[in-house]
């Protein structure tokens, strides 16, 4: 064993090397294919809705209320559209913001910088994680039965933010904890070092730092929220309105109607789905883009606001 | 400077004690012992700290050197597990007095961590945020460059106080650290390992620093570098596993000539 032949250090591929290399090429394939499917799936959806849509989708279509009518939907008739729908939309998530930006960061910053490290808090804990799976016609429900019903709200614009609020608040939560638990324990110790209260750190430190973190989680969950059908349908939105849900505040300046009826562009867009009348599955698929592009444009905000902050921090 | 730590204004006698070297005892602790749980991690811990000196705290680690640093400024109080027993009197006054607020009491105790921890915000704005905290708002700019030229920062920085504290290199983020610690002019100052993820030449800055530091502030220094102890420091403990407090002297004969031998052998490298 002291001295090899040059002949026995062999560095040619063996079978064996080269199987293993067939093997790794398979399973770059499979990777390769799978992510394909999920992206081509979304992309023929895309194309095959904007080519639906194509010629009903135009200026007129986002200021005009709707009609039952297709011809009021052709260019240069009288107009029809997803207006009320699509003020609806924005007001029920401009609300639903609100309210979960309060609840869902109050909530974190007392799970996590206040509450005592216990088996309740714990327990708190893992339920909120499960309320984040439970399924949204459930939320539905129980907005029905405390927001329309029990505080009489009524099916308004309040209770169905309010519902949304439900629905949405687990995942802001769970998200909000996690930028707060990101927030290096050093910081907080060198505010306390220099005399500072536990809200001087958490208003000084953890949120500065927790913020954008706190702000992506919300802006996607509201992305979500902001197509649901379910919850709203539950409550009692409106499937079609032809006034948006505004009202004239003091000195006549325009104001969400709070506690008056309202529609959603999901609900909008399942009414003209369900219209036998052949055509409305264009005026369906326009709905769909405009949903879609609201959509968009939230996500990328959130990706947005990642970007700026997070590298920074 | 009593009435400062104390929320209702009541004070208690203050008892200076004479076993220390040159210099007021302004720092006490008796029958100090520090639990996390069940576990103990300072074991009737009695020592005297003087005055504007610098004493060093030494040992292997694990031994309750942090922990003994955190439990003068009660930092401890932030960890949930931890309970504190005997007395530790700043001033004669015992700071684990229900009368107490551990806010103010750290207003007069500043601390710099093993990490420098500036906050993502400009130089000026970190050397500002304790004086802000404190509701000290008088002449701030004044103030801020004072602290800075006593953290022997200012020279390399005056020129953009705006830049971010997270742009200065290792070592200058510790005397950011440290010009942010003594801008409120606390009397204390504690330092746990301050210079362990600097390097040499940073290293050597911290020190001669330290000492000018001690001509107007008390420094306590954790380090587990002997020779630094040894440079820097006028009076030296040495804590051995068990968080037992082991030796307390003048730095010059714990490291000249200990009493303890368990004391010798650490010093001398046998063990730790
Ligand atoms: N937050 C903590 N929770 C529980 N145990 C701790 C905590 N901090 C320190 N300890 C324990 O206390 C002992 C002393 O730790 P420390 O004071 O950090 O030692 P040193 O600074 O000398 O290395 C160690 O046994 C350590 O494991
Ligand atoms: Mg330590």
């Amino acid at each position: 064993m002291s001295h090899r032949e040059s002949a026995d250090l062999a560095f040619e591929t063996t079978e064996n090397l080269r199987r293993k290399r067939l093997i790794g090429r398979i399973f770059v394939a499979i990777c390769l294919i799978s992510a394909s499917i999920g992206v081509i799936a979304l992309i023929v959806l895309l194309l095959d809705v904007i080519y639906e849509a194509w010629g009903w989708l135009n200026l007129t279509f986002l200021t005009s209320p709707p009609s039952q009518l297709i011809e009021d939907y052709l260019p240069g008739a009288r107009g029809a559209g997803i207006f009320p729908a699509l003020i609806g939309s924005i007001l029920l998530i401009a609300l639903t913001a609100i309210f979960t930006i309060f609840l869902g960061v109050g909530a974190a910053v007392y799970l996590e910088e206040y509450a005592p490290e216990n088996r309740w808090t714990s327990l708190i804990e893992a339920n909120i994680a499960n309320l984040a799976a439970v399924p949204s016609i459930v939320y539905g429900l129980l907005g029905l039965a405390l927001f329309v019903r029990a505080i009489q709200l009524g099916s308004s614009l309040i209770a169905g933010a309010l519902t949304l609020t439900l629905l949405i608040l687990p995942i802001v939560i769970v998200a909000s904890q996690e930028a707060i638990r990101a927030v290096p324990d050093s910081r907080r110790q060198a505010a306390y070092g220099v005399g500072a209260t536990q809200w001087e750190v958490i208003r000084d430190v953890v949120l500065p730092a927790a913020l954008p973190g706190i702000m992506t989680g919300t802006i996607l969950s509201l992305s979500r929220a902001i197509g649901e059908t379910a919850p709203i349908l539950m409550i009692g939105a409106a499937t079609t309105m032809f006034r948006p849900p505004i009202t004239d505040g003091p000195g006549g300046i325009p104001i969400p109607d709070l506690f008056g009826p309202f529609s959603a562009m999901p609900m909008q867009i399942f009414d003209w789905a369900t219209l036998p009348q052949a055509g409305f599955q264009h005026i369906a698929a326009a709905g769909i883009v405009v949903l879609l592009a609201v959509l968009l444009s939230m996500n990328a905000l959130a990706i947005y606001i990642r970007y700026r902050y997070e590298t920074k921090v | 400077m009593n009435e400062a730590l104390v929320t209702d204004g009541i004070t208690h006698d203050v008892t200076t004690d004479s076993a220390s070297i040159n210099g007021e005892t302004i720092l006490e602790a008796e029958d100090l012992s520090v639990f996390y749980g069940e576990t103990r991690a300072l074991n009737h811990v009695s020592m005297t700290i003087p005055e504007r000196q610098v004493t060093a705290i030494i040992g292997p680690s694990g031994c309750g050197k942090s922990t003994f640093l955190r439990s003068i400024n009660r930092m401890n109080d932030l960890i949930s597990s931890c309970r504190v027993e005997g007395e530790l009197r700043f001033r004669g006054k015992n700071i684990y007095d229900t009368d107490v607020d551990p806010v103010a009491l750290r207003r007069a105790i500043g601390m710099v961590f093993q990490r420098p921890n500036p906050f993502p915000k400009s130089i000026y704005d970190n050397v500002a945020y304790g004086l802000k905290i404190q509701g000290i708002e008088d002449n701030m700019d004044h103030r801020v460059e004072q602290a800075l030229r006593r953290a022997a920062l200012w020279d390399e920085v005056a020129d953009d106080l705006s830049k971010s504290g997270l742009d200065l290199s290792g070592g200058q983020q510790q005397r950011l650290c440290i010009a942010r610690a003594i801008a409120p002019d606390p009397e204390v100052i504690l330092m746990d390992e301050p210079a362990s993820a600097l390097d040499p030449v940073a290293t050597a800055q911290i020190e001669d620093l330290i000492e000018e530091l001690a001509e107007q502030y008390t420094v306590v220094i954790v380090t587990h570098n002997m020779q630094q102890a040894a440079r820097i420091s006028d009076l030296t403990a040495v804590f051995l596993t068990g968080g037992e407090l082991v030796e307390v002297g003048p730095t010059a004969q714990i490291f000249g000539n200990p009493e303890n031998q368990r004391v010798e052998d650490y010093i001398t490298g046998k063990f730790g």
